[in-house]
């Protein structure tokens, strides 16, 4: 088991996502960073759907009672192994007794701890992606216990992964969106041309931008929405939709973001800049 | 031959959206449907998944992306071909509601608006049956189809920031239940104590796009009996399976 001693802001269990219900409204969930979840669950040679930590702003602190090993990544947030720093994309060893907290932090907005073999917490529908009211809870709180299965044998074949990551990426790939022939040149002018600034509603579920650009008044018919789709509001502002966002909605979808784009977008917290680049 | 001019366009790299006329009609509904049933028997469904909703299927594929090109041609192609898929059997689902004032907590107010009494209007909302034209926005949610013009009402000015689970409400042409505690702007007019959408349950949603659903009103003792047979898991649901006429 994983203990959890302090859980953070928002610790969750997360996988590649809960595939073939979206048709009675569940959402994909899986983790919002995949692009970094794909590259940890490689160094560990972990199967593409194994499950991992998802923190969110603060970490957590953690009792690891099993020996395995773990790789973090995503967001920097200070962490540290019993005091010691640790790097990210870094494969280190835990054994019984070992605690992982997090500090101060210090870039991007998700940090990933991945561990050898995936966390073994309890499928439903397919997935151990926490979403609510699918799974009983959506986050761990103090005192919750994650299992996994101990690994003493593992010797990676990559130690250290040296690539840089996507913590800087302000640029985001996006594809023209069903609706996006509805856009007039001022409304494309700004959408292209604008930093747009994260607002407060950011979550999960959405990202809501600052900076509105001209509405609509469009009228259309409930239709469905991906993960990575941007809504365009009648009053102009600009919603993503996130990997627990809602399966359809009645708001134009003016672009789509790329797969790349979305984990750029999950690093971004409240006042960060994006803008968008057509692919 | 009941074919419609298809636009299919592509959503994202991963996503095809097919669209039908837009209008809000059984007849599309029921293409869309038996299009869907054809391209289940002709794709691979561990790594496809299609959303129907009024005028409109979306095809998402999970991994690699789509080449848009060679995939809207193969699905002109299906399209063409989908009238000899036999359609799937649908289902008139008859909801249990408690239109009590506890519950109901809109119903006074929605009564003075429309100029009906709380009978008359208890009676047009049980008196249609209602066709599920999409479920999406929360797990179970029904966009339903139906609702008579003498029960439409405005959302409400200010919406609630907490409505609880199995609300029934009215708002504009819609008429539904809330899957689960959630903000929401809908009149809200009784509850409905049995679960839509069940994590637990195999399939967890029981309702699908294309059937139908009727209200029909109960007590407070037998909303209770409900509500304690829905948390455990155990309750049947009036279920008739729909007649469909063939080609």
């Amino acid at each position: 088991m994983l203990k959890v001693l302090k859980s953070g802001f928002f610790t969750s269990i997360q996988d590649a996502g809960r595939f073939g219900y979206r048709d009675i409204g569940v959402p994909i969930s899986g983790a919002m960073d995949m692009w970094t979840v794909g590259k940890l669950n490689m160094i560990l040679e972990n199967a593409e759907d194994a499950a991992v930590l998802e923190i969110t702003m603060t970490g957590p602190t953690l009792v690891f009672e099993l020996e395995s090993s773990i790789v973090l990544g995503g967001a920097e947030m200070s962490a540290t192994l019993n005091n010691k720093p640790l790097r990210n994309h870094k494969v280190y060893q835990v054994v019984e007794g070992d605690i992982v907290s997090y500090g101060r932090l210090e870039k991007g907005f998700r940090a990933y701890l991945a561990i050898k073999g995936g966390f073994k917490s309890q499928k439903v529908m397919g997935s151990r992606s926490m979403y609510f009211p699918v799974t009983p809870i959506n986050h761990l709180s103090d005192r919750d216990e994650v299992p996994y299965d101990t690994d003493k044998s593992f010797e990676p074949k990559i130690t250290e992964y040296k690539v840089p990551n996507l913590l800087e990426d302000t640029l985001l790939q996006v594809h023209k969106g069903p609706e996006y022939q509805i856009l007039g040149d001022r409304q494309l002018e700004k959408l292209f041309a604008t930093d747009f600034t994260i607002a407060k509603e950011n979550n999960r579920m959405a990202y809501q931008l600052q900076e509105p650009i001209q509405g609509h008044q469009l009228s259309m018919l409930t239709s469905a929405t991906l993960s990575g789709t941007v809504q365009l509001t009648p009053a102009g502002k600009l919603i993503i939709l996130m990997k627990d966002g809602q399966t359809t909605g009645g708001y134009p979808r003016i672009l789509q973001l790329d797969d790349k784009a979305i984990s750029t977008l999950a690093q971004k917290k409240y006042g960060d800049q994006v803008s968008f680049k057509l692919a | 031959m009941n074919t419609y001019s298809l636009s299919i366009r592509p959503f994202g790299v991963h996503a095809i959206l097919v669209e039908w006329p837009n209008k809000v009609q059984e007849a599309i509904l029921e293409d869309i449907l038996q299009f869907m049933e054809c391209l289940k028997s002709n794709l691979d469904m561990h790594l496809w998944e299609l959303v129907p909703a009024y005028n409109s299927l979306t095809l998402i594929r999970r991994g690699d992306p789509i080449d848009f090109e060679k995939f809207s041609g193969q699905l002109r192609e299906w399209y063409d071909e989908k009238g000899t898929t036999s359609p799937k059997d649908k289902f008139l689902w008859r909801l249990p509601v408690c239109y009590d004032i506890d519950f109901g907590i809109d119903l006074e107010d929605v009564s003075q608006r429309l100029g009906m009494s709380i009978p008359e209007l208890i009676d047009l909302h049980t008196k249609n049956t209602y066709t599920v034209f999409g479920i999406g926005f929360l797990p179970g949610f029904m966009y339903l189809g139906g609702l008579t013009s003498a029960l439409e009402i405005p959302r409400k000015a200010t919406p609630r920031l907490k409505v609880v689970k199995g609300a029934v409400g009215l708002a504009g042409r819609q008429t539904g239940i809330y899957p689960q505690e959630s903000p929401g702007g809908w009149n809200i007019i009784g509850n409905c104590a049995i679960p839509i959408f069940d994590a637990k349950k195999n399939p967890p949603c029981l309702v699908k796009v294309g059937d139908k659903i009727q209200f029909y009103g109960i007590s407070r003792a037998e909303h209770e009996l409900h509500k304690i047979e829905g948390e455990v898991g155990i309750y049947q649901i009036e279920k008739i399976k729909i007649d469909v006429k063939g080609p």
